[in-house]
C-alpha cells in the first residue's frame, strides 16, 4: 500500500498574528493561554499523520477540538499556518492558484455536515456541478451525474430540488456530487451528524459498501466514537487541536493513551465495536468427520463439554454432535458420526459485531461458530467470552 | 422673579465652509471633463428617447392588454384587470403621453442604476474597506435633499431629461448597491465553500452560486430602486423634465386642484403597477 496523504507538523492558527501565536505554541503555551494573551485561536496544533491509499481514516474529537479545521486544510479551504501536506508526494501548500484549482477538481471532493447543496439547482444540477466547473460537455456530465445518483440510490430524483428531499437523501446528493468527480480522496466533515440515528446507520453501511467497491481514500470526521470505530480502519483522536492518539479501533479501545480517550471509550457501546474475531477462540476440542463416535465421546469427556464441532478436510465445518446422541449411538451399535450431525447451531463471520450475536448467544445451546466464506471453521465463541468482551479494558 | 438667560452663540471667528470646496470641485470637473459630460448627456438622451419611441410605438389598447396579461400571468386575473383599469384611467384623464415620458425616464434610470449598482454591490460585498467607505456615501445620497444635487446636475448636463435621469440615479441606486452587497454576503458559508471545494474560480463561484443565491434579495433591491425612481418624478420636473411630474408643477403654480389630483393619482397608479409587477418578478427568483 502506498502513502496517499502525509501530513507533517501541521499548524493552523486563526487571527491577525498567527506567527506570534505559533512561536508561543512552540514554546509550550497552551491553547487557552494563547487565546487569553494574544487573542489568537489555535485550530490545529502540530498534527502529523499518514493515510494509505484506499484507507478509511477517521478523525474523532469533541466539538471545537479542531477536526474541521484540520480536514479543511487538506483541500486548502483553510491555509495552514505552518507544516506540510503531501498528497501523492506533492506539497499542496505550495500550489499556485491554478494548480490548486486543478487539485480540487481532480483529486479531492468534500462532503459537508449540513450538505452544502446549491438550493437553486436541481439534484442533477448539484451533482453535475464539479463536472460543469471542469467544462465537461453537457451530455457527458449528465450521464456521469445520473450514474453517481444511481450509485447512492437516488435514481429518479434528479429533477427534484434539494429542499424537497429528506436530510438523508440530501446527504446522498452531497455524496453523489462528490463521487461524480471521481476523486481519489473523499473528505467528509461530520457528514452524518445531522441525520437521525436510523438513517445514519443506513448511510454508514452504504458508505462502507461504496468504499469497498471504489477503494477511495477517505478522511472522515465524527464526534461519535461508535461511528468512528465502526467505519475507521484507523482512528485519530483530537483534543485542543492536537492529535492525542491514533491507531486501529482495537488498539485505541484496549490501550487508551490518556484520560481524555478513556472518557471517550467509556461512552462507547462495545457491542458495536468488538467483532467476532476479537473474542473468538480456537476450540479446545474438535473431531474429524472420519473419526468414530467413540473418539467424539472421549474428546468431550476430556474437555468436560457436552457437544463438539465436527470438521472435514481443511477444517470445513460439517456440523455438531452432542454427548447424548453419541451415547445413544453406541447403544445402537452405530459408529459413524455422519448420521448424528446436527445443524441447529448459529454460524457467523469474523467481522460480525457482537451486538448482533448477543441474542443468539443466549438462545443457542451450543457455542457460536465463526467461519469464513468457504465455510472453514475459524473459531468458536462461548457465552462467557461475549460477556467478558463487553467489560472495558480486558487485559490481554 | 426673573431670571435672565445669557444666550450663547457659536464664535464667528472660526469658520468652515465645506460647500466652497464642493463648488470648486464642480468647477474643476466642468473645466476638465466637459467633453465627458457632453458624451454622457448624449448617451442618456439616446437611451431615453429610444425607450420613449419604443413605448409610443405600442398602440394604447395593446399597451393596456399587455399590462393586463402581465398582471394576470404574474399574479392573478383580478390584479391584471385592476392594473389595466388604472392604466386606462390615466389615458382617460388625458395623461397618456406624459405617462409614456415618465416611464421612459424611470426605466432609463433604473437600468443605469442596476448597471452601476450591482457591480458596486458585488465589489463591496468582497471588500470591507470599500463597504465602509460606501456606507456614509450611500446614506448621504439618500438623505441629501435632491434639490441640492440638482444644481450641479444642471451645470453638468443642462436642463431637462438628462439631469433628471442623473438625479434619479443618485437617489435610487443606494438600495440596489446595499441589497446586492448584503445578498452576496449572506450566501450560506457552506454553499460558497462547496463551490470552491470543487475547484471553482472566483468568477465561476460568483456566477454559478453566489449570484443565483443572491437573486431574490437583489430583485428586492431593484424593486426598491424602481419605487425610489418613481418618487423622483416630480422633483425631476422642477429642472424641466417632461412627464407626469410636469403637470404637478404646473398645477401647483396655477393652484389647480383638479389638475393636481389628476396628475397625482396617475403617478400613484403607475407606481402601484410597477411596484406589484417588479415584486412578482422578484418572487419568481425565490428558492427556499
Ligand atoms: N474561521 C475561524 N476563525 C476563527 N476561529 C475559528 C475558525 N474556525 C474554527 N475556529 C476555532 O478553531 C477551533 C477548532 O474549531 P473546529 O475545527 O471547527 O472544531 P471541530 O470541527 O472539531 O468542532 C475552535 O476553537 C473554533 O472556535
Ligand atoms: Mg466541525
Amino acid at each position: 500500500m502506498s502513502k496517499k496523504i502525509e501530513v507533517k507538523n501541521l499548524y493552523k492558527i486563526f487571527g491577525s498574528k498567527p506567527k506570534l501565536a505559533l512561536k508561543r505554541l512552540k514554546e509550550g503555551w497552551t491553547k487557552e493561554k494563547i487565546l487569553k494573551t494574544t487573542g489568537q485561536t489555535v485550530g490545529v496544533n502540530n498534527a502529523s499523520f499518514t493515510v494509505d491509499e484506499g484507507e478509511f481514516f477517521v478523525i474523532m474529537g469533541l466539538s471545537g477540538s479542531g477536526k474541521s479545521t484540520l480536514i479543511r486544510c487538506l483541500n486548502l479551504l483553510n491555509r495552514p499556518t505552518a507544516g506540510e501536506i503531501l498528497i501523492d508526494g506533492e506539497d499542496i501548500v505550495k500550489y499556485d492558484r491554478q494548480q490548486l484549482r486543478e487539485f480540487r477538481q481532480n483529486k479531492v471532493a468534500m462532503v459537508f455536515q449540513n450538505f452544502g447543496l446549491f438550493t437553486h439547482r436541481t439534484v442533477l444540477g448539484n451533482v453535475e456541478y464539479g463536472l460543469e466547473i471542469r467544462n465537461i460537455n453537457k451530455d457527458k456530465r449528465k450521464q456521469i451525474a445520473l450514474e453517481a445518483l444511481e450509485s447512492v440510490g437516488l435514481k429518479g430524483w434528479e429533477d427534484k430540488m434539494p429542499t424537497e428531499l429528506s436530510g438523508g437523501m440530501q446527504q446522498r446528493v452531497g455524496l453523489a456530487r462528490a463521487l461524480a468527480n471521481n476523486p481519489d480522496i473523499l473528505l467528509m466533515d461530520e457528514p452524518f451528524s445531522a441525520l437521525d440515528p436510523l438513517i445514519r446507520r443506513d448511510m454508514q453501511i452504504e458508505l462502507l459498501e461504496i468504499q469497498s467497491k471504489l477503494k477511495k481514500t477517505i478522511i472522515f470526521i465524527t464526534h461519535d466514537i461508535n461511528e468512528a470505530f465502526k467505519l475507521g480502519d484507523r482512528v485519530a483522536v483530537m483534543k485542543d487541536g492536537k492529535i492525542v492518539q491514533q491507531g486501529t479501533p482495537e488498539e485505541i479501545l484496549n490501550n487508551p493513551s490518556n484520560e481524555y480517550i478513556e472518557d471517550f471509550v467509556k461512552s462507547i457501546d462495545r457491542t458495536k465495536v468488538i467483532k467476532a474475531k476479537n473474542i473468538m477462540k480456537r476450540p479446545n476440542a474438535l473431531v474429524s468427520i472420519k473419526d468414530g463416535v467413540r473418539v467424539a465421546i472421549r474428546e468431550m469427556q476430556t474437555n468436560h463439554i457436552s457437544s463438539v464441532f465436527v470438521v472435514g478436510e481443511n477444517m470445513q465445518l460439517e456440523g455438531i454432535v452432542t454427548i447424548d446422541d453419541c451415547v445413544e449411538a453406541i447403544k445402537n451399535k452405530q459408529s459413524s458420526l455422519k448420521a448424528l450431525l446436527r445443524h441447529d447451531y448459529y454460524k457467523t463471520t469474523e467481522d460480525e459485531y457482537i451486538e448482533n450475536l448477543l441474542e443468539n448467544a443466549t438462545k443457542s445451546r451450543y457455542p457460536i461458530v465463526v467461519v469464513n466464506d468457504e465455510n472453514k471453521l475459524l473459531g468458536i465463541i462461548v457465552r462467557t467470552s461475549i460477556l467478558s468482551g463487553l467489560l472495558p479494558y480486558n487485559s490481554n | 422673579m426673573q431670571v435672565k438667560l445669557k444666550k450663547h452663540s457659536f464664535p464667528e471667528l472660526i469658520k468652515f465652509d465645506p460647500g466652497m470646496y464642493i463648488e470648486a470641485l464642480v468647477d474643476w470637473l466642468i473645466l476638465n471633463f466637459q467633453g465627458f459630460f457632453d458624451a454622457l448627456t448624449d448617451v442618456i438622451k439616446w437611451i431615453v428617447f429610444n425607450i420613449q419611441d419604443g413605448l409610443s410605438f405600442i398602440p394604447w389598447f395593446l399597451f393596456i392588454l399587455l399590462i393586463f396579461l402581465l398582471g394576470w400571468k404574474l399574479k392573478s386575473f383580478q390584479s391584471g384587470l385592476g392594473y389595466a383599469m388604472m392604466i386606462m384611467l390615466i389615458g382617460l384623464i388625458g395623461l397618456w403621453e406624459d405617462m409614456i415620458f415618465t416611464l421612459a425616464i424611470v426605466i432609463t434610470s433604473v437600468i443605469l442604476s442596476i448597471i452601476i449598482g450591482i457591480p458596486i454591490g458585488i465589489f463591496s460585498a468582497y471588500n470591507q474597506k470599500l463597504e465602509a467607505l460606501l456606507k456614509p456615501l450611500l446614506d448621504g445620497m439618500q438623505t441629501m435633499p435632491s434639490f441640492v444635487y440638482l444644481i450641479p446636475a444642471m451645470i453638468f448636463f443642462g436642463l431637462g431629461t438628462v439631469p433628471a435621469v442623473f438625479a434619479t440615479i443618485v437617489y435610487s441606486t443606494p438600495p440596489c448597491i446595499r441589497l446586492t452587497s448584503l445578498a452576496i454576503q449572506r450566501v450560506p458559508k457552506e454553499m460558497r465553500e462547496a463551490a470552491y471545494a470543487f475547484g471553482s474560480s472566483r468568477w465561476q463561484a460568483l456566477v454559478k452560486v453566489e449570484l443565483p443565491q443572491a437573486m431574490p434579495t437583489i430583485m428586492a433591491g431593484i424593486n426598491q430602486t424602481t419605487m425610489l425612481a418613481m418618487s423622483m418624478v416630480v422633483t425631476s420636473s422642477m429642472i424641466g423634465a417632461k412627464g407626469l411630474g410636469e403637470n404637478v408643477i404646473i398645477a401647483i403654480n396655477r393652484t389647480d386642484i383638479a389638475m393636481g389630483f389628476n396628475s397625482g393619482i396617475s403617478i400613484v397608479f403607475l407606481a402601484i403597477i410597477i411596484d406589484r409587477l417588479t415584486q412578482m418578478i422578484s418572487k419568481k427568483y425565490e428558492h427556499v
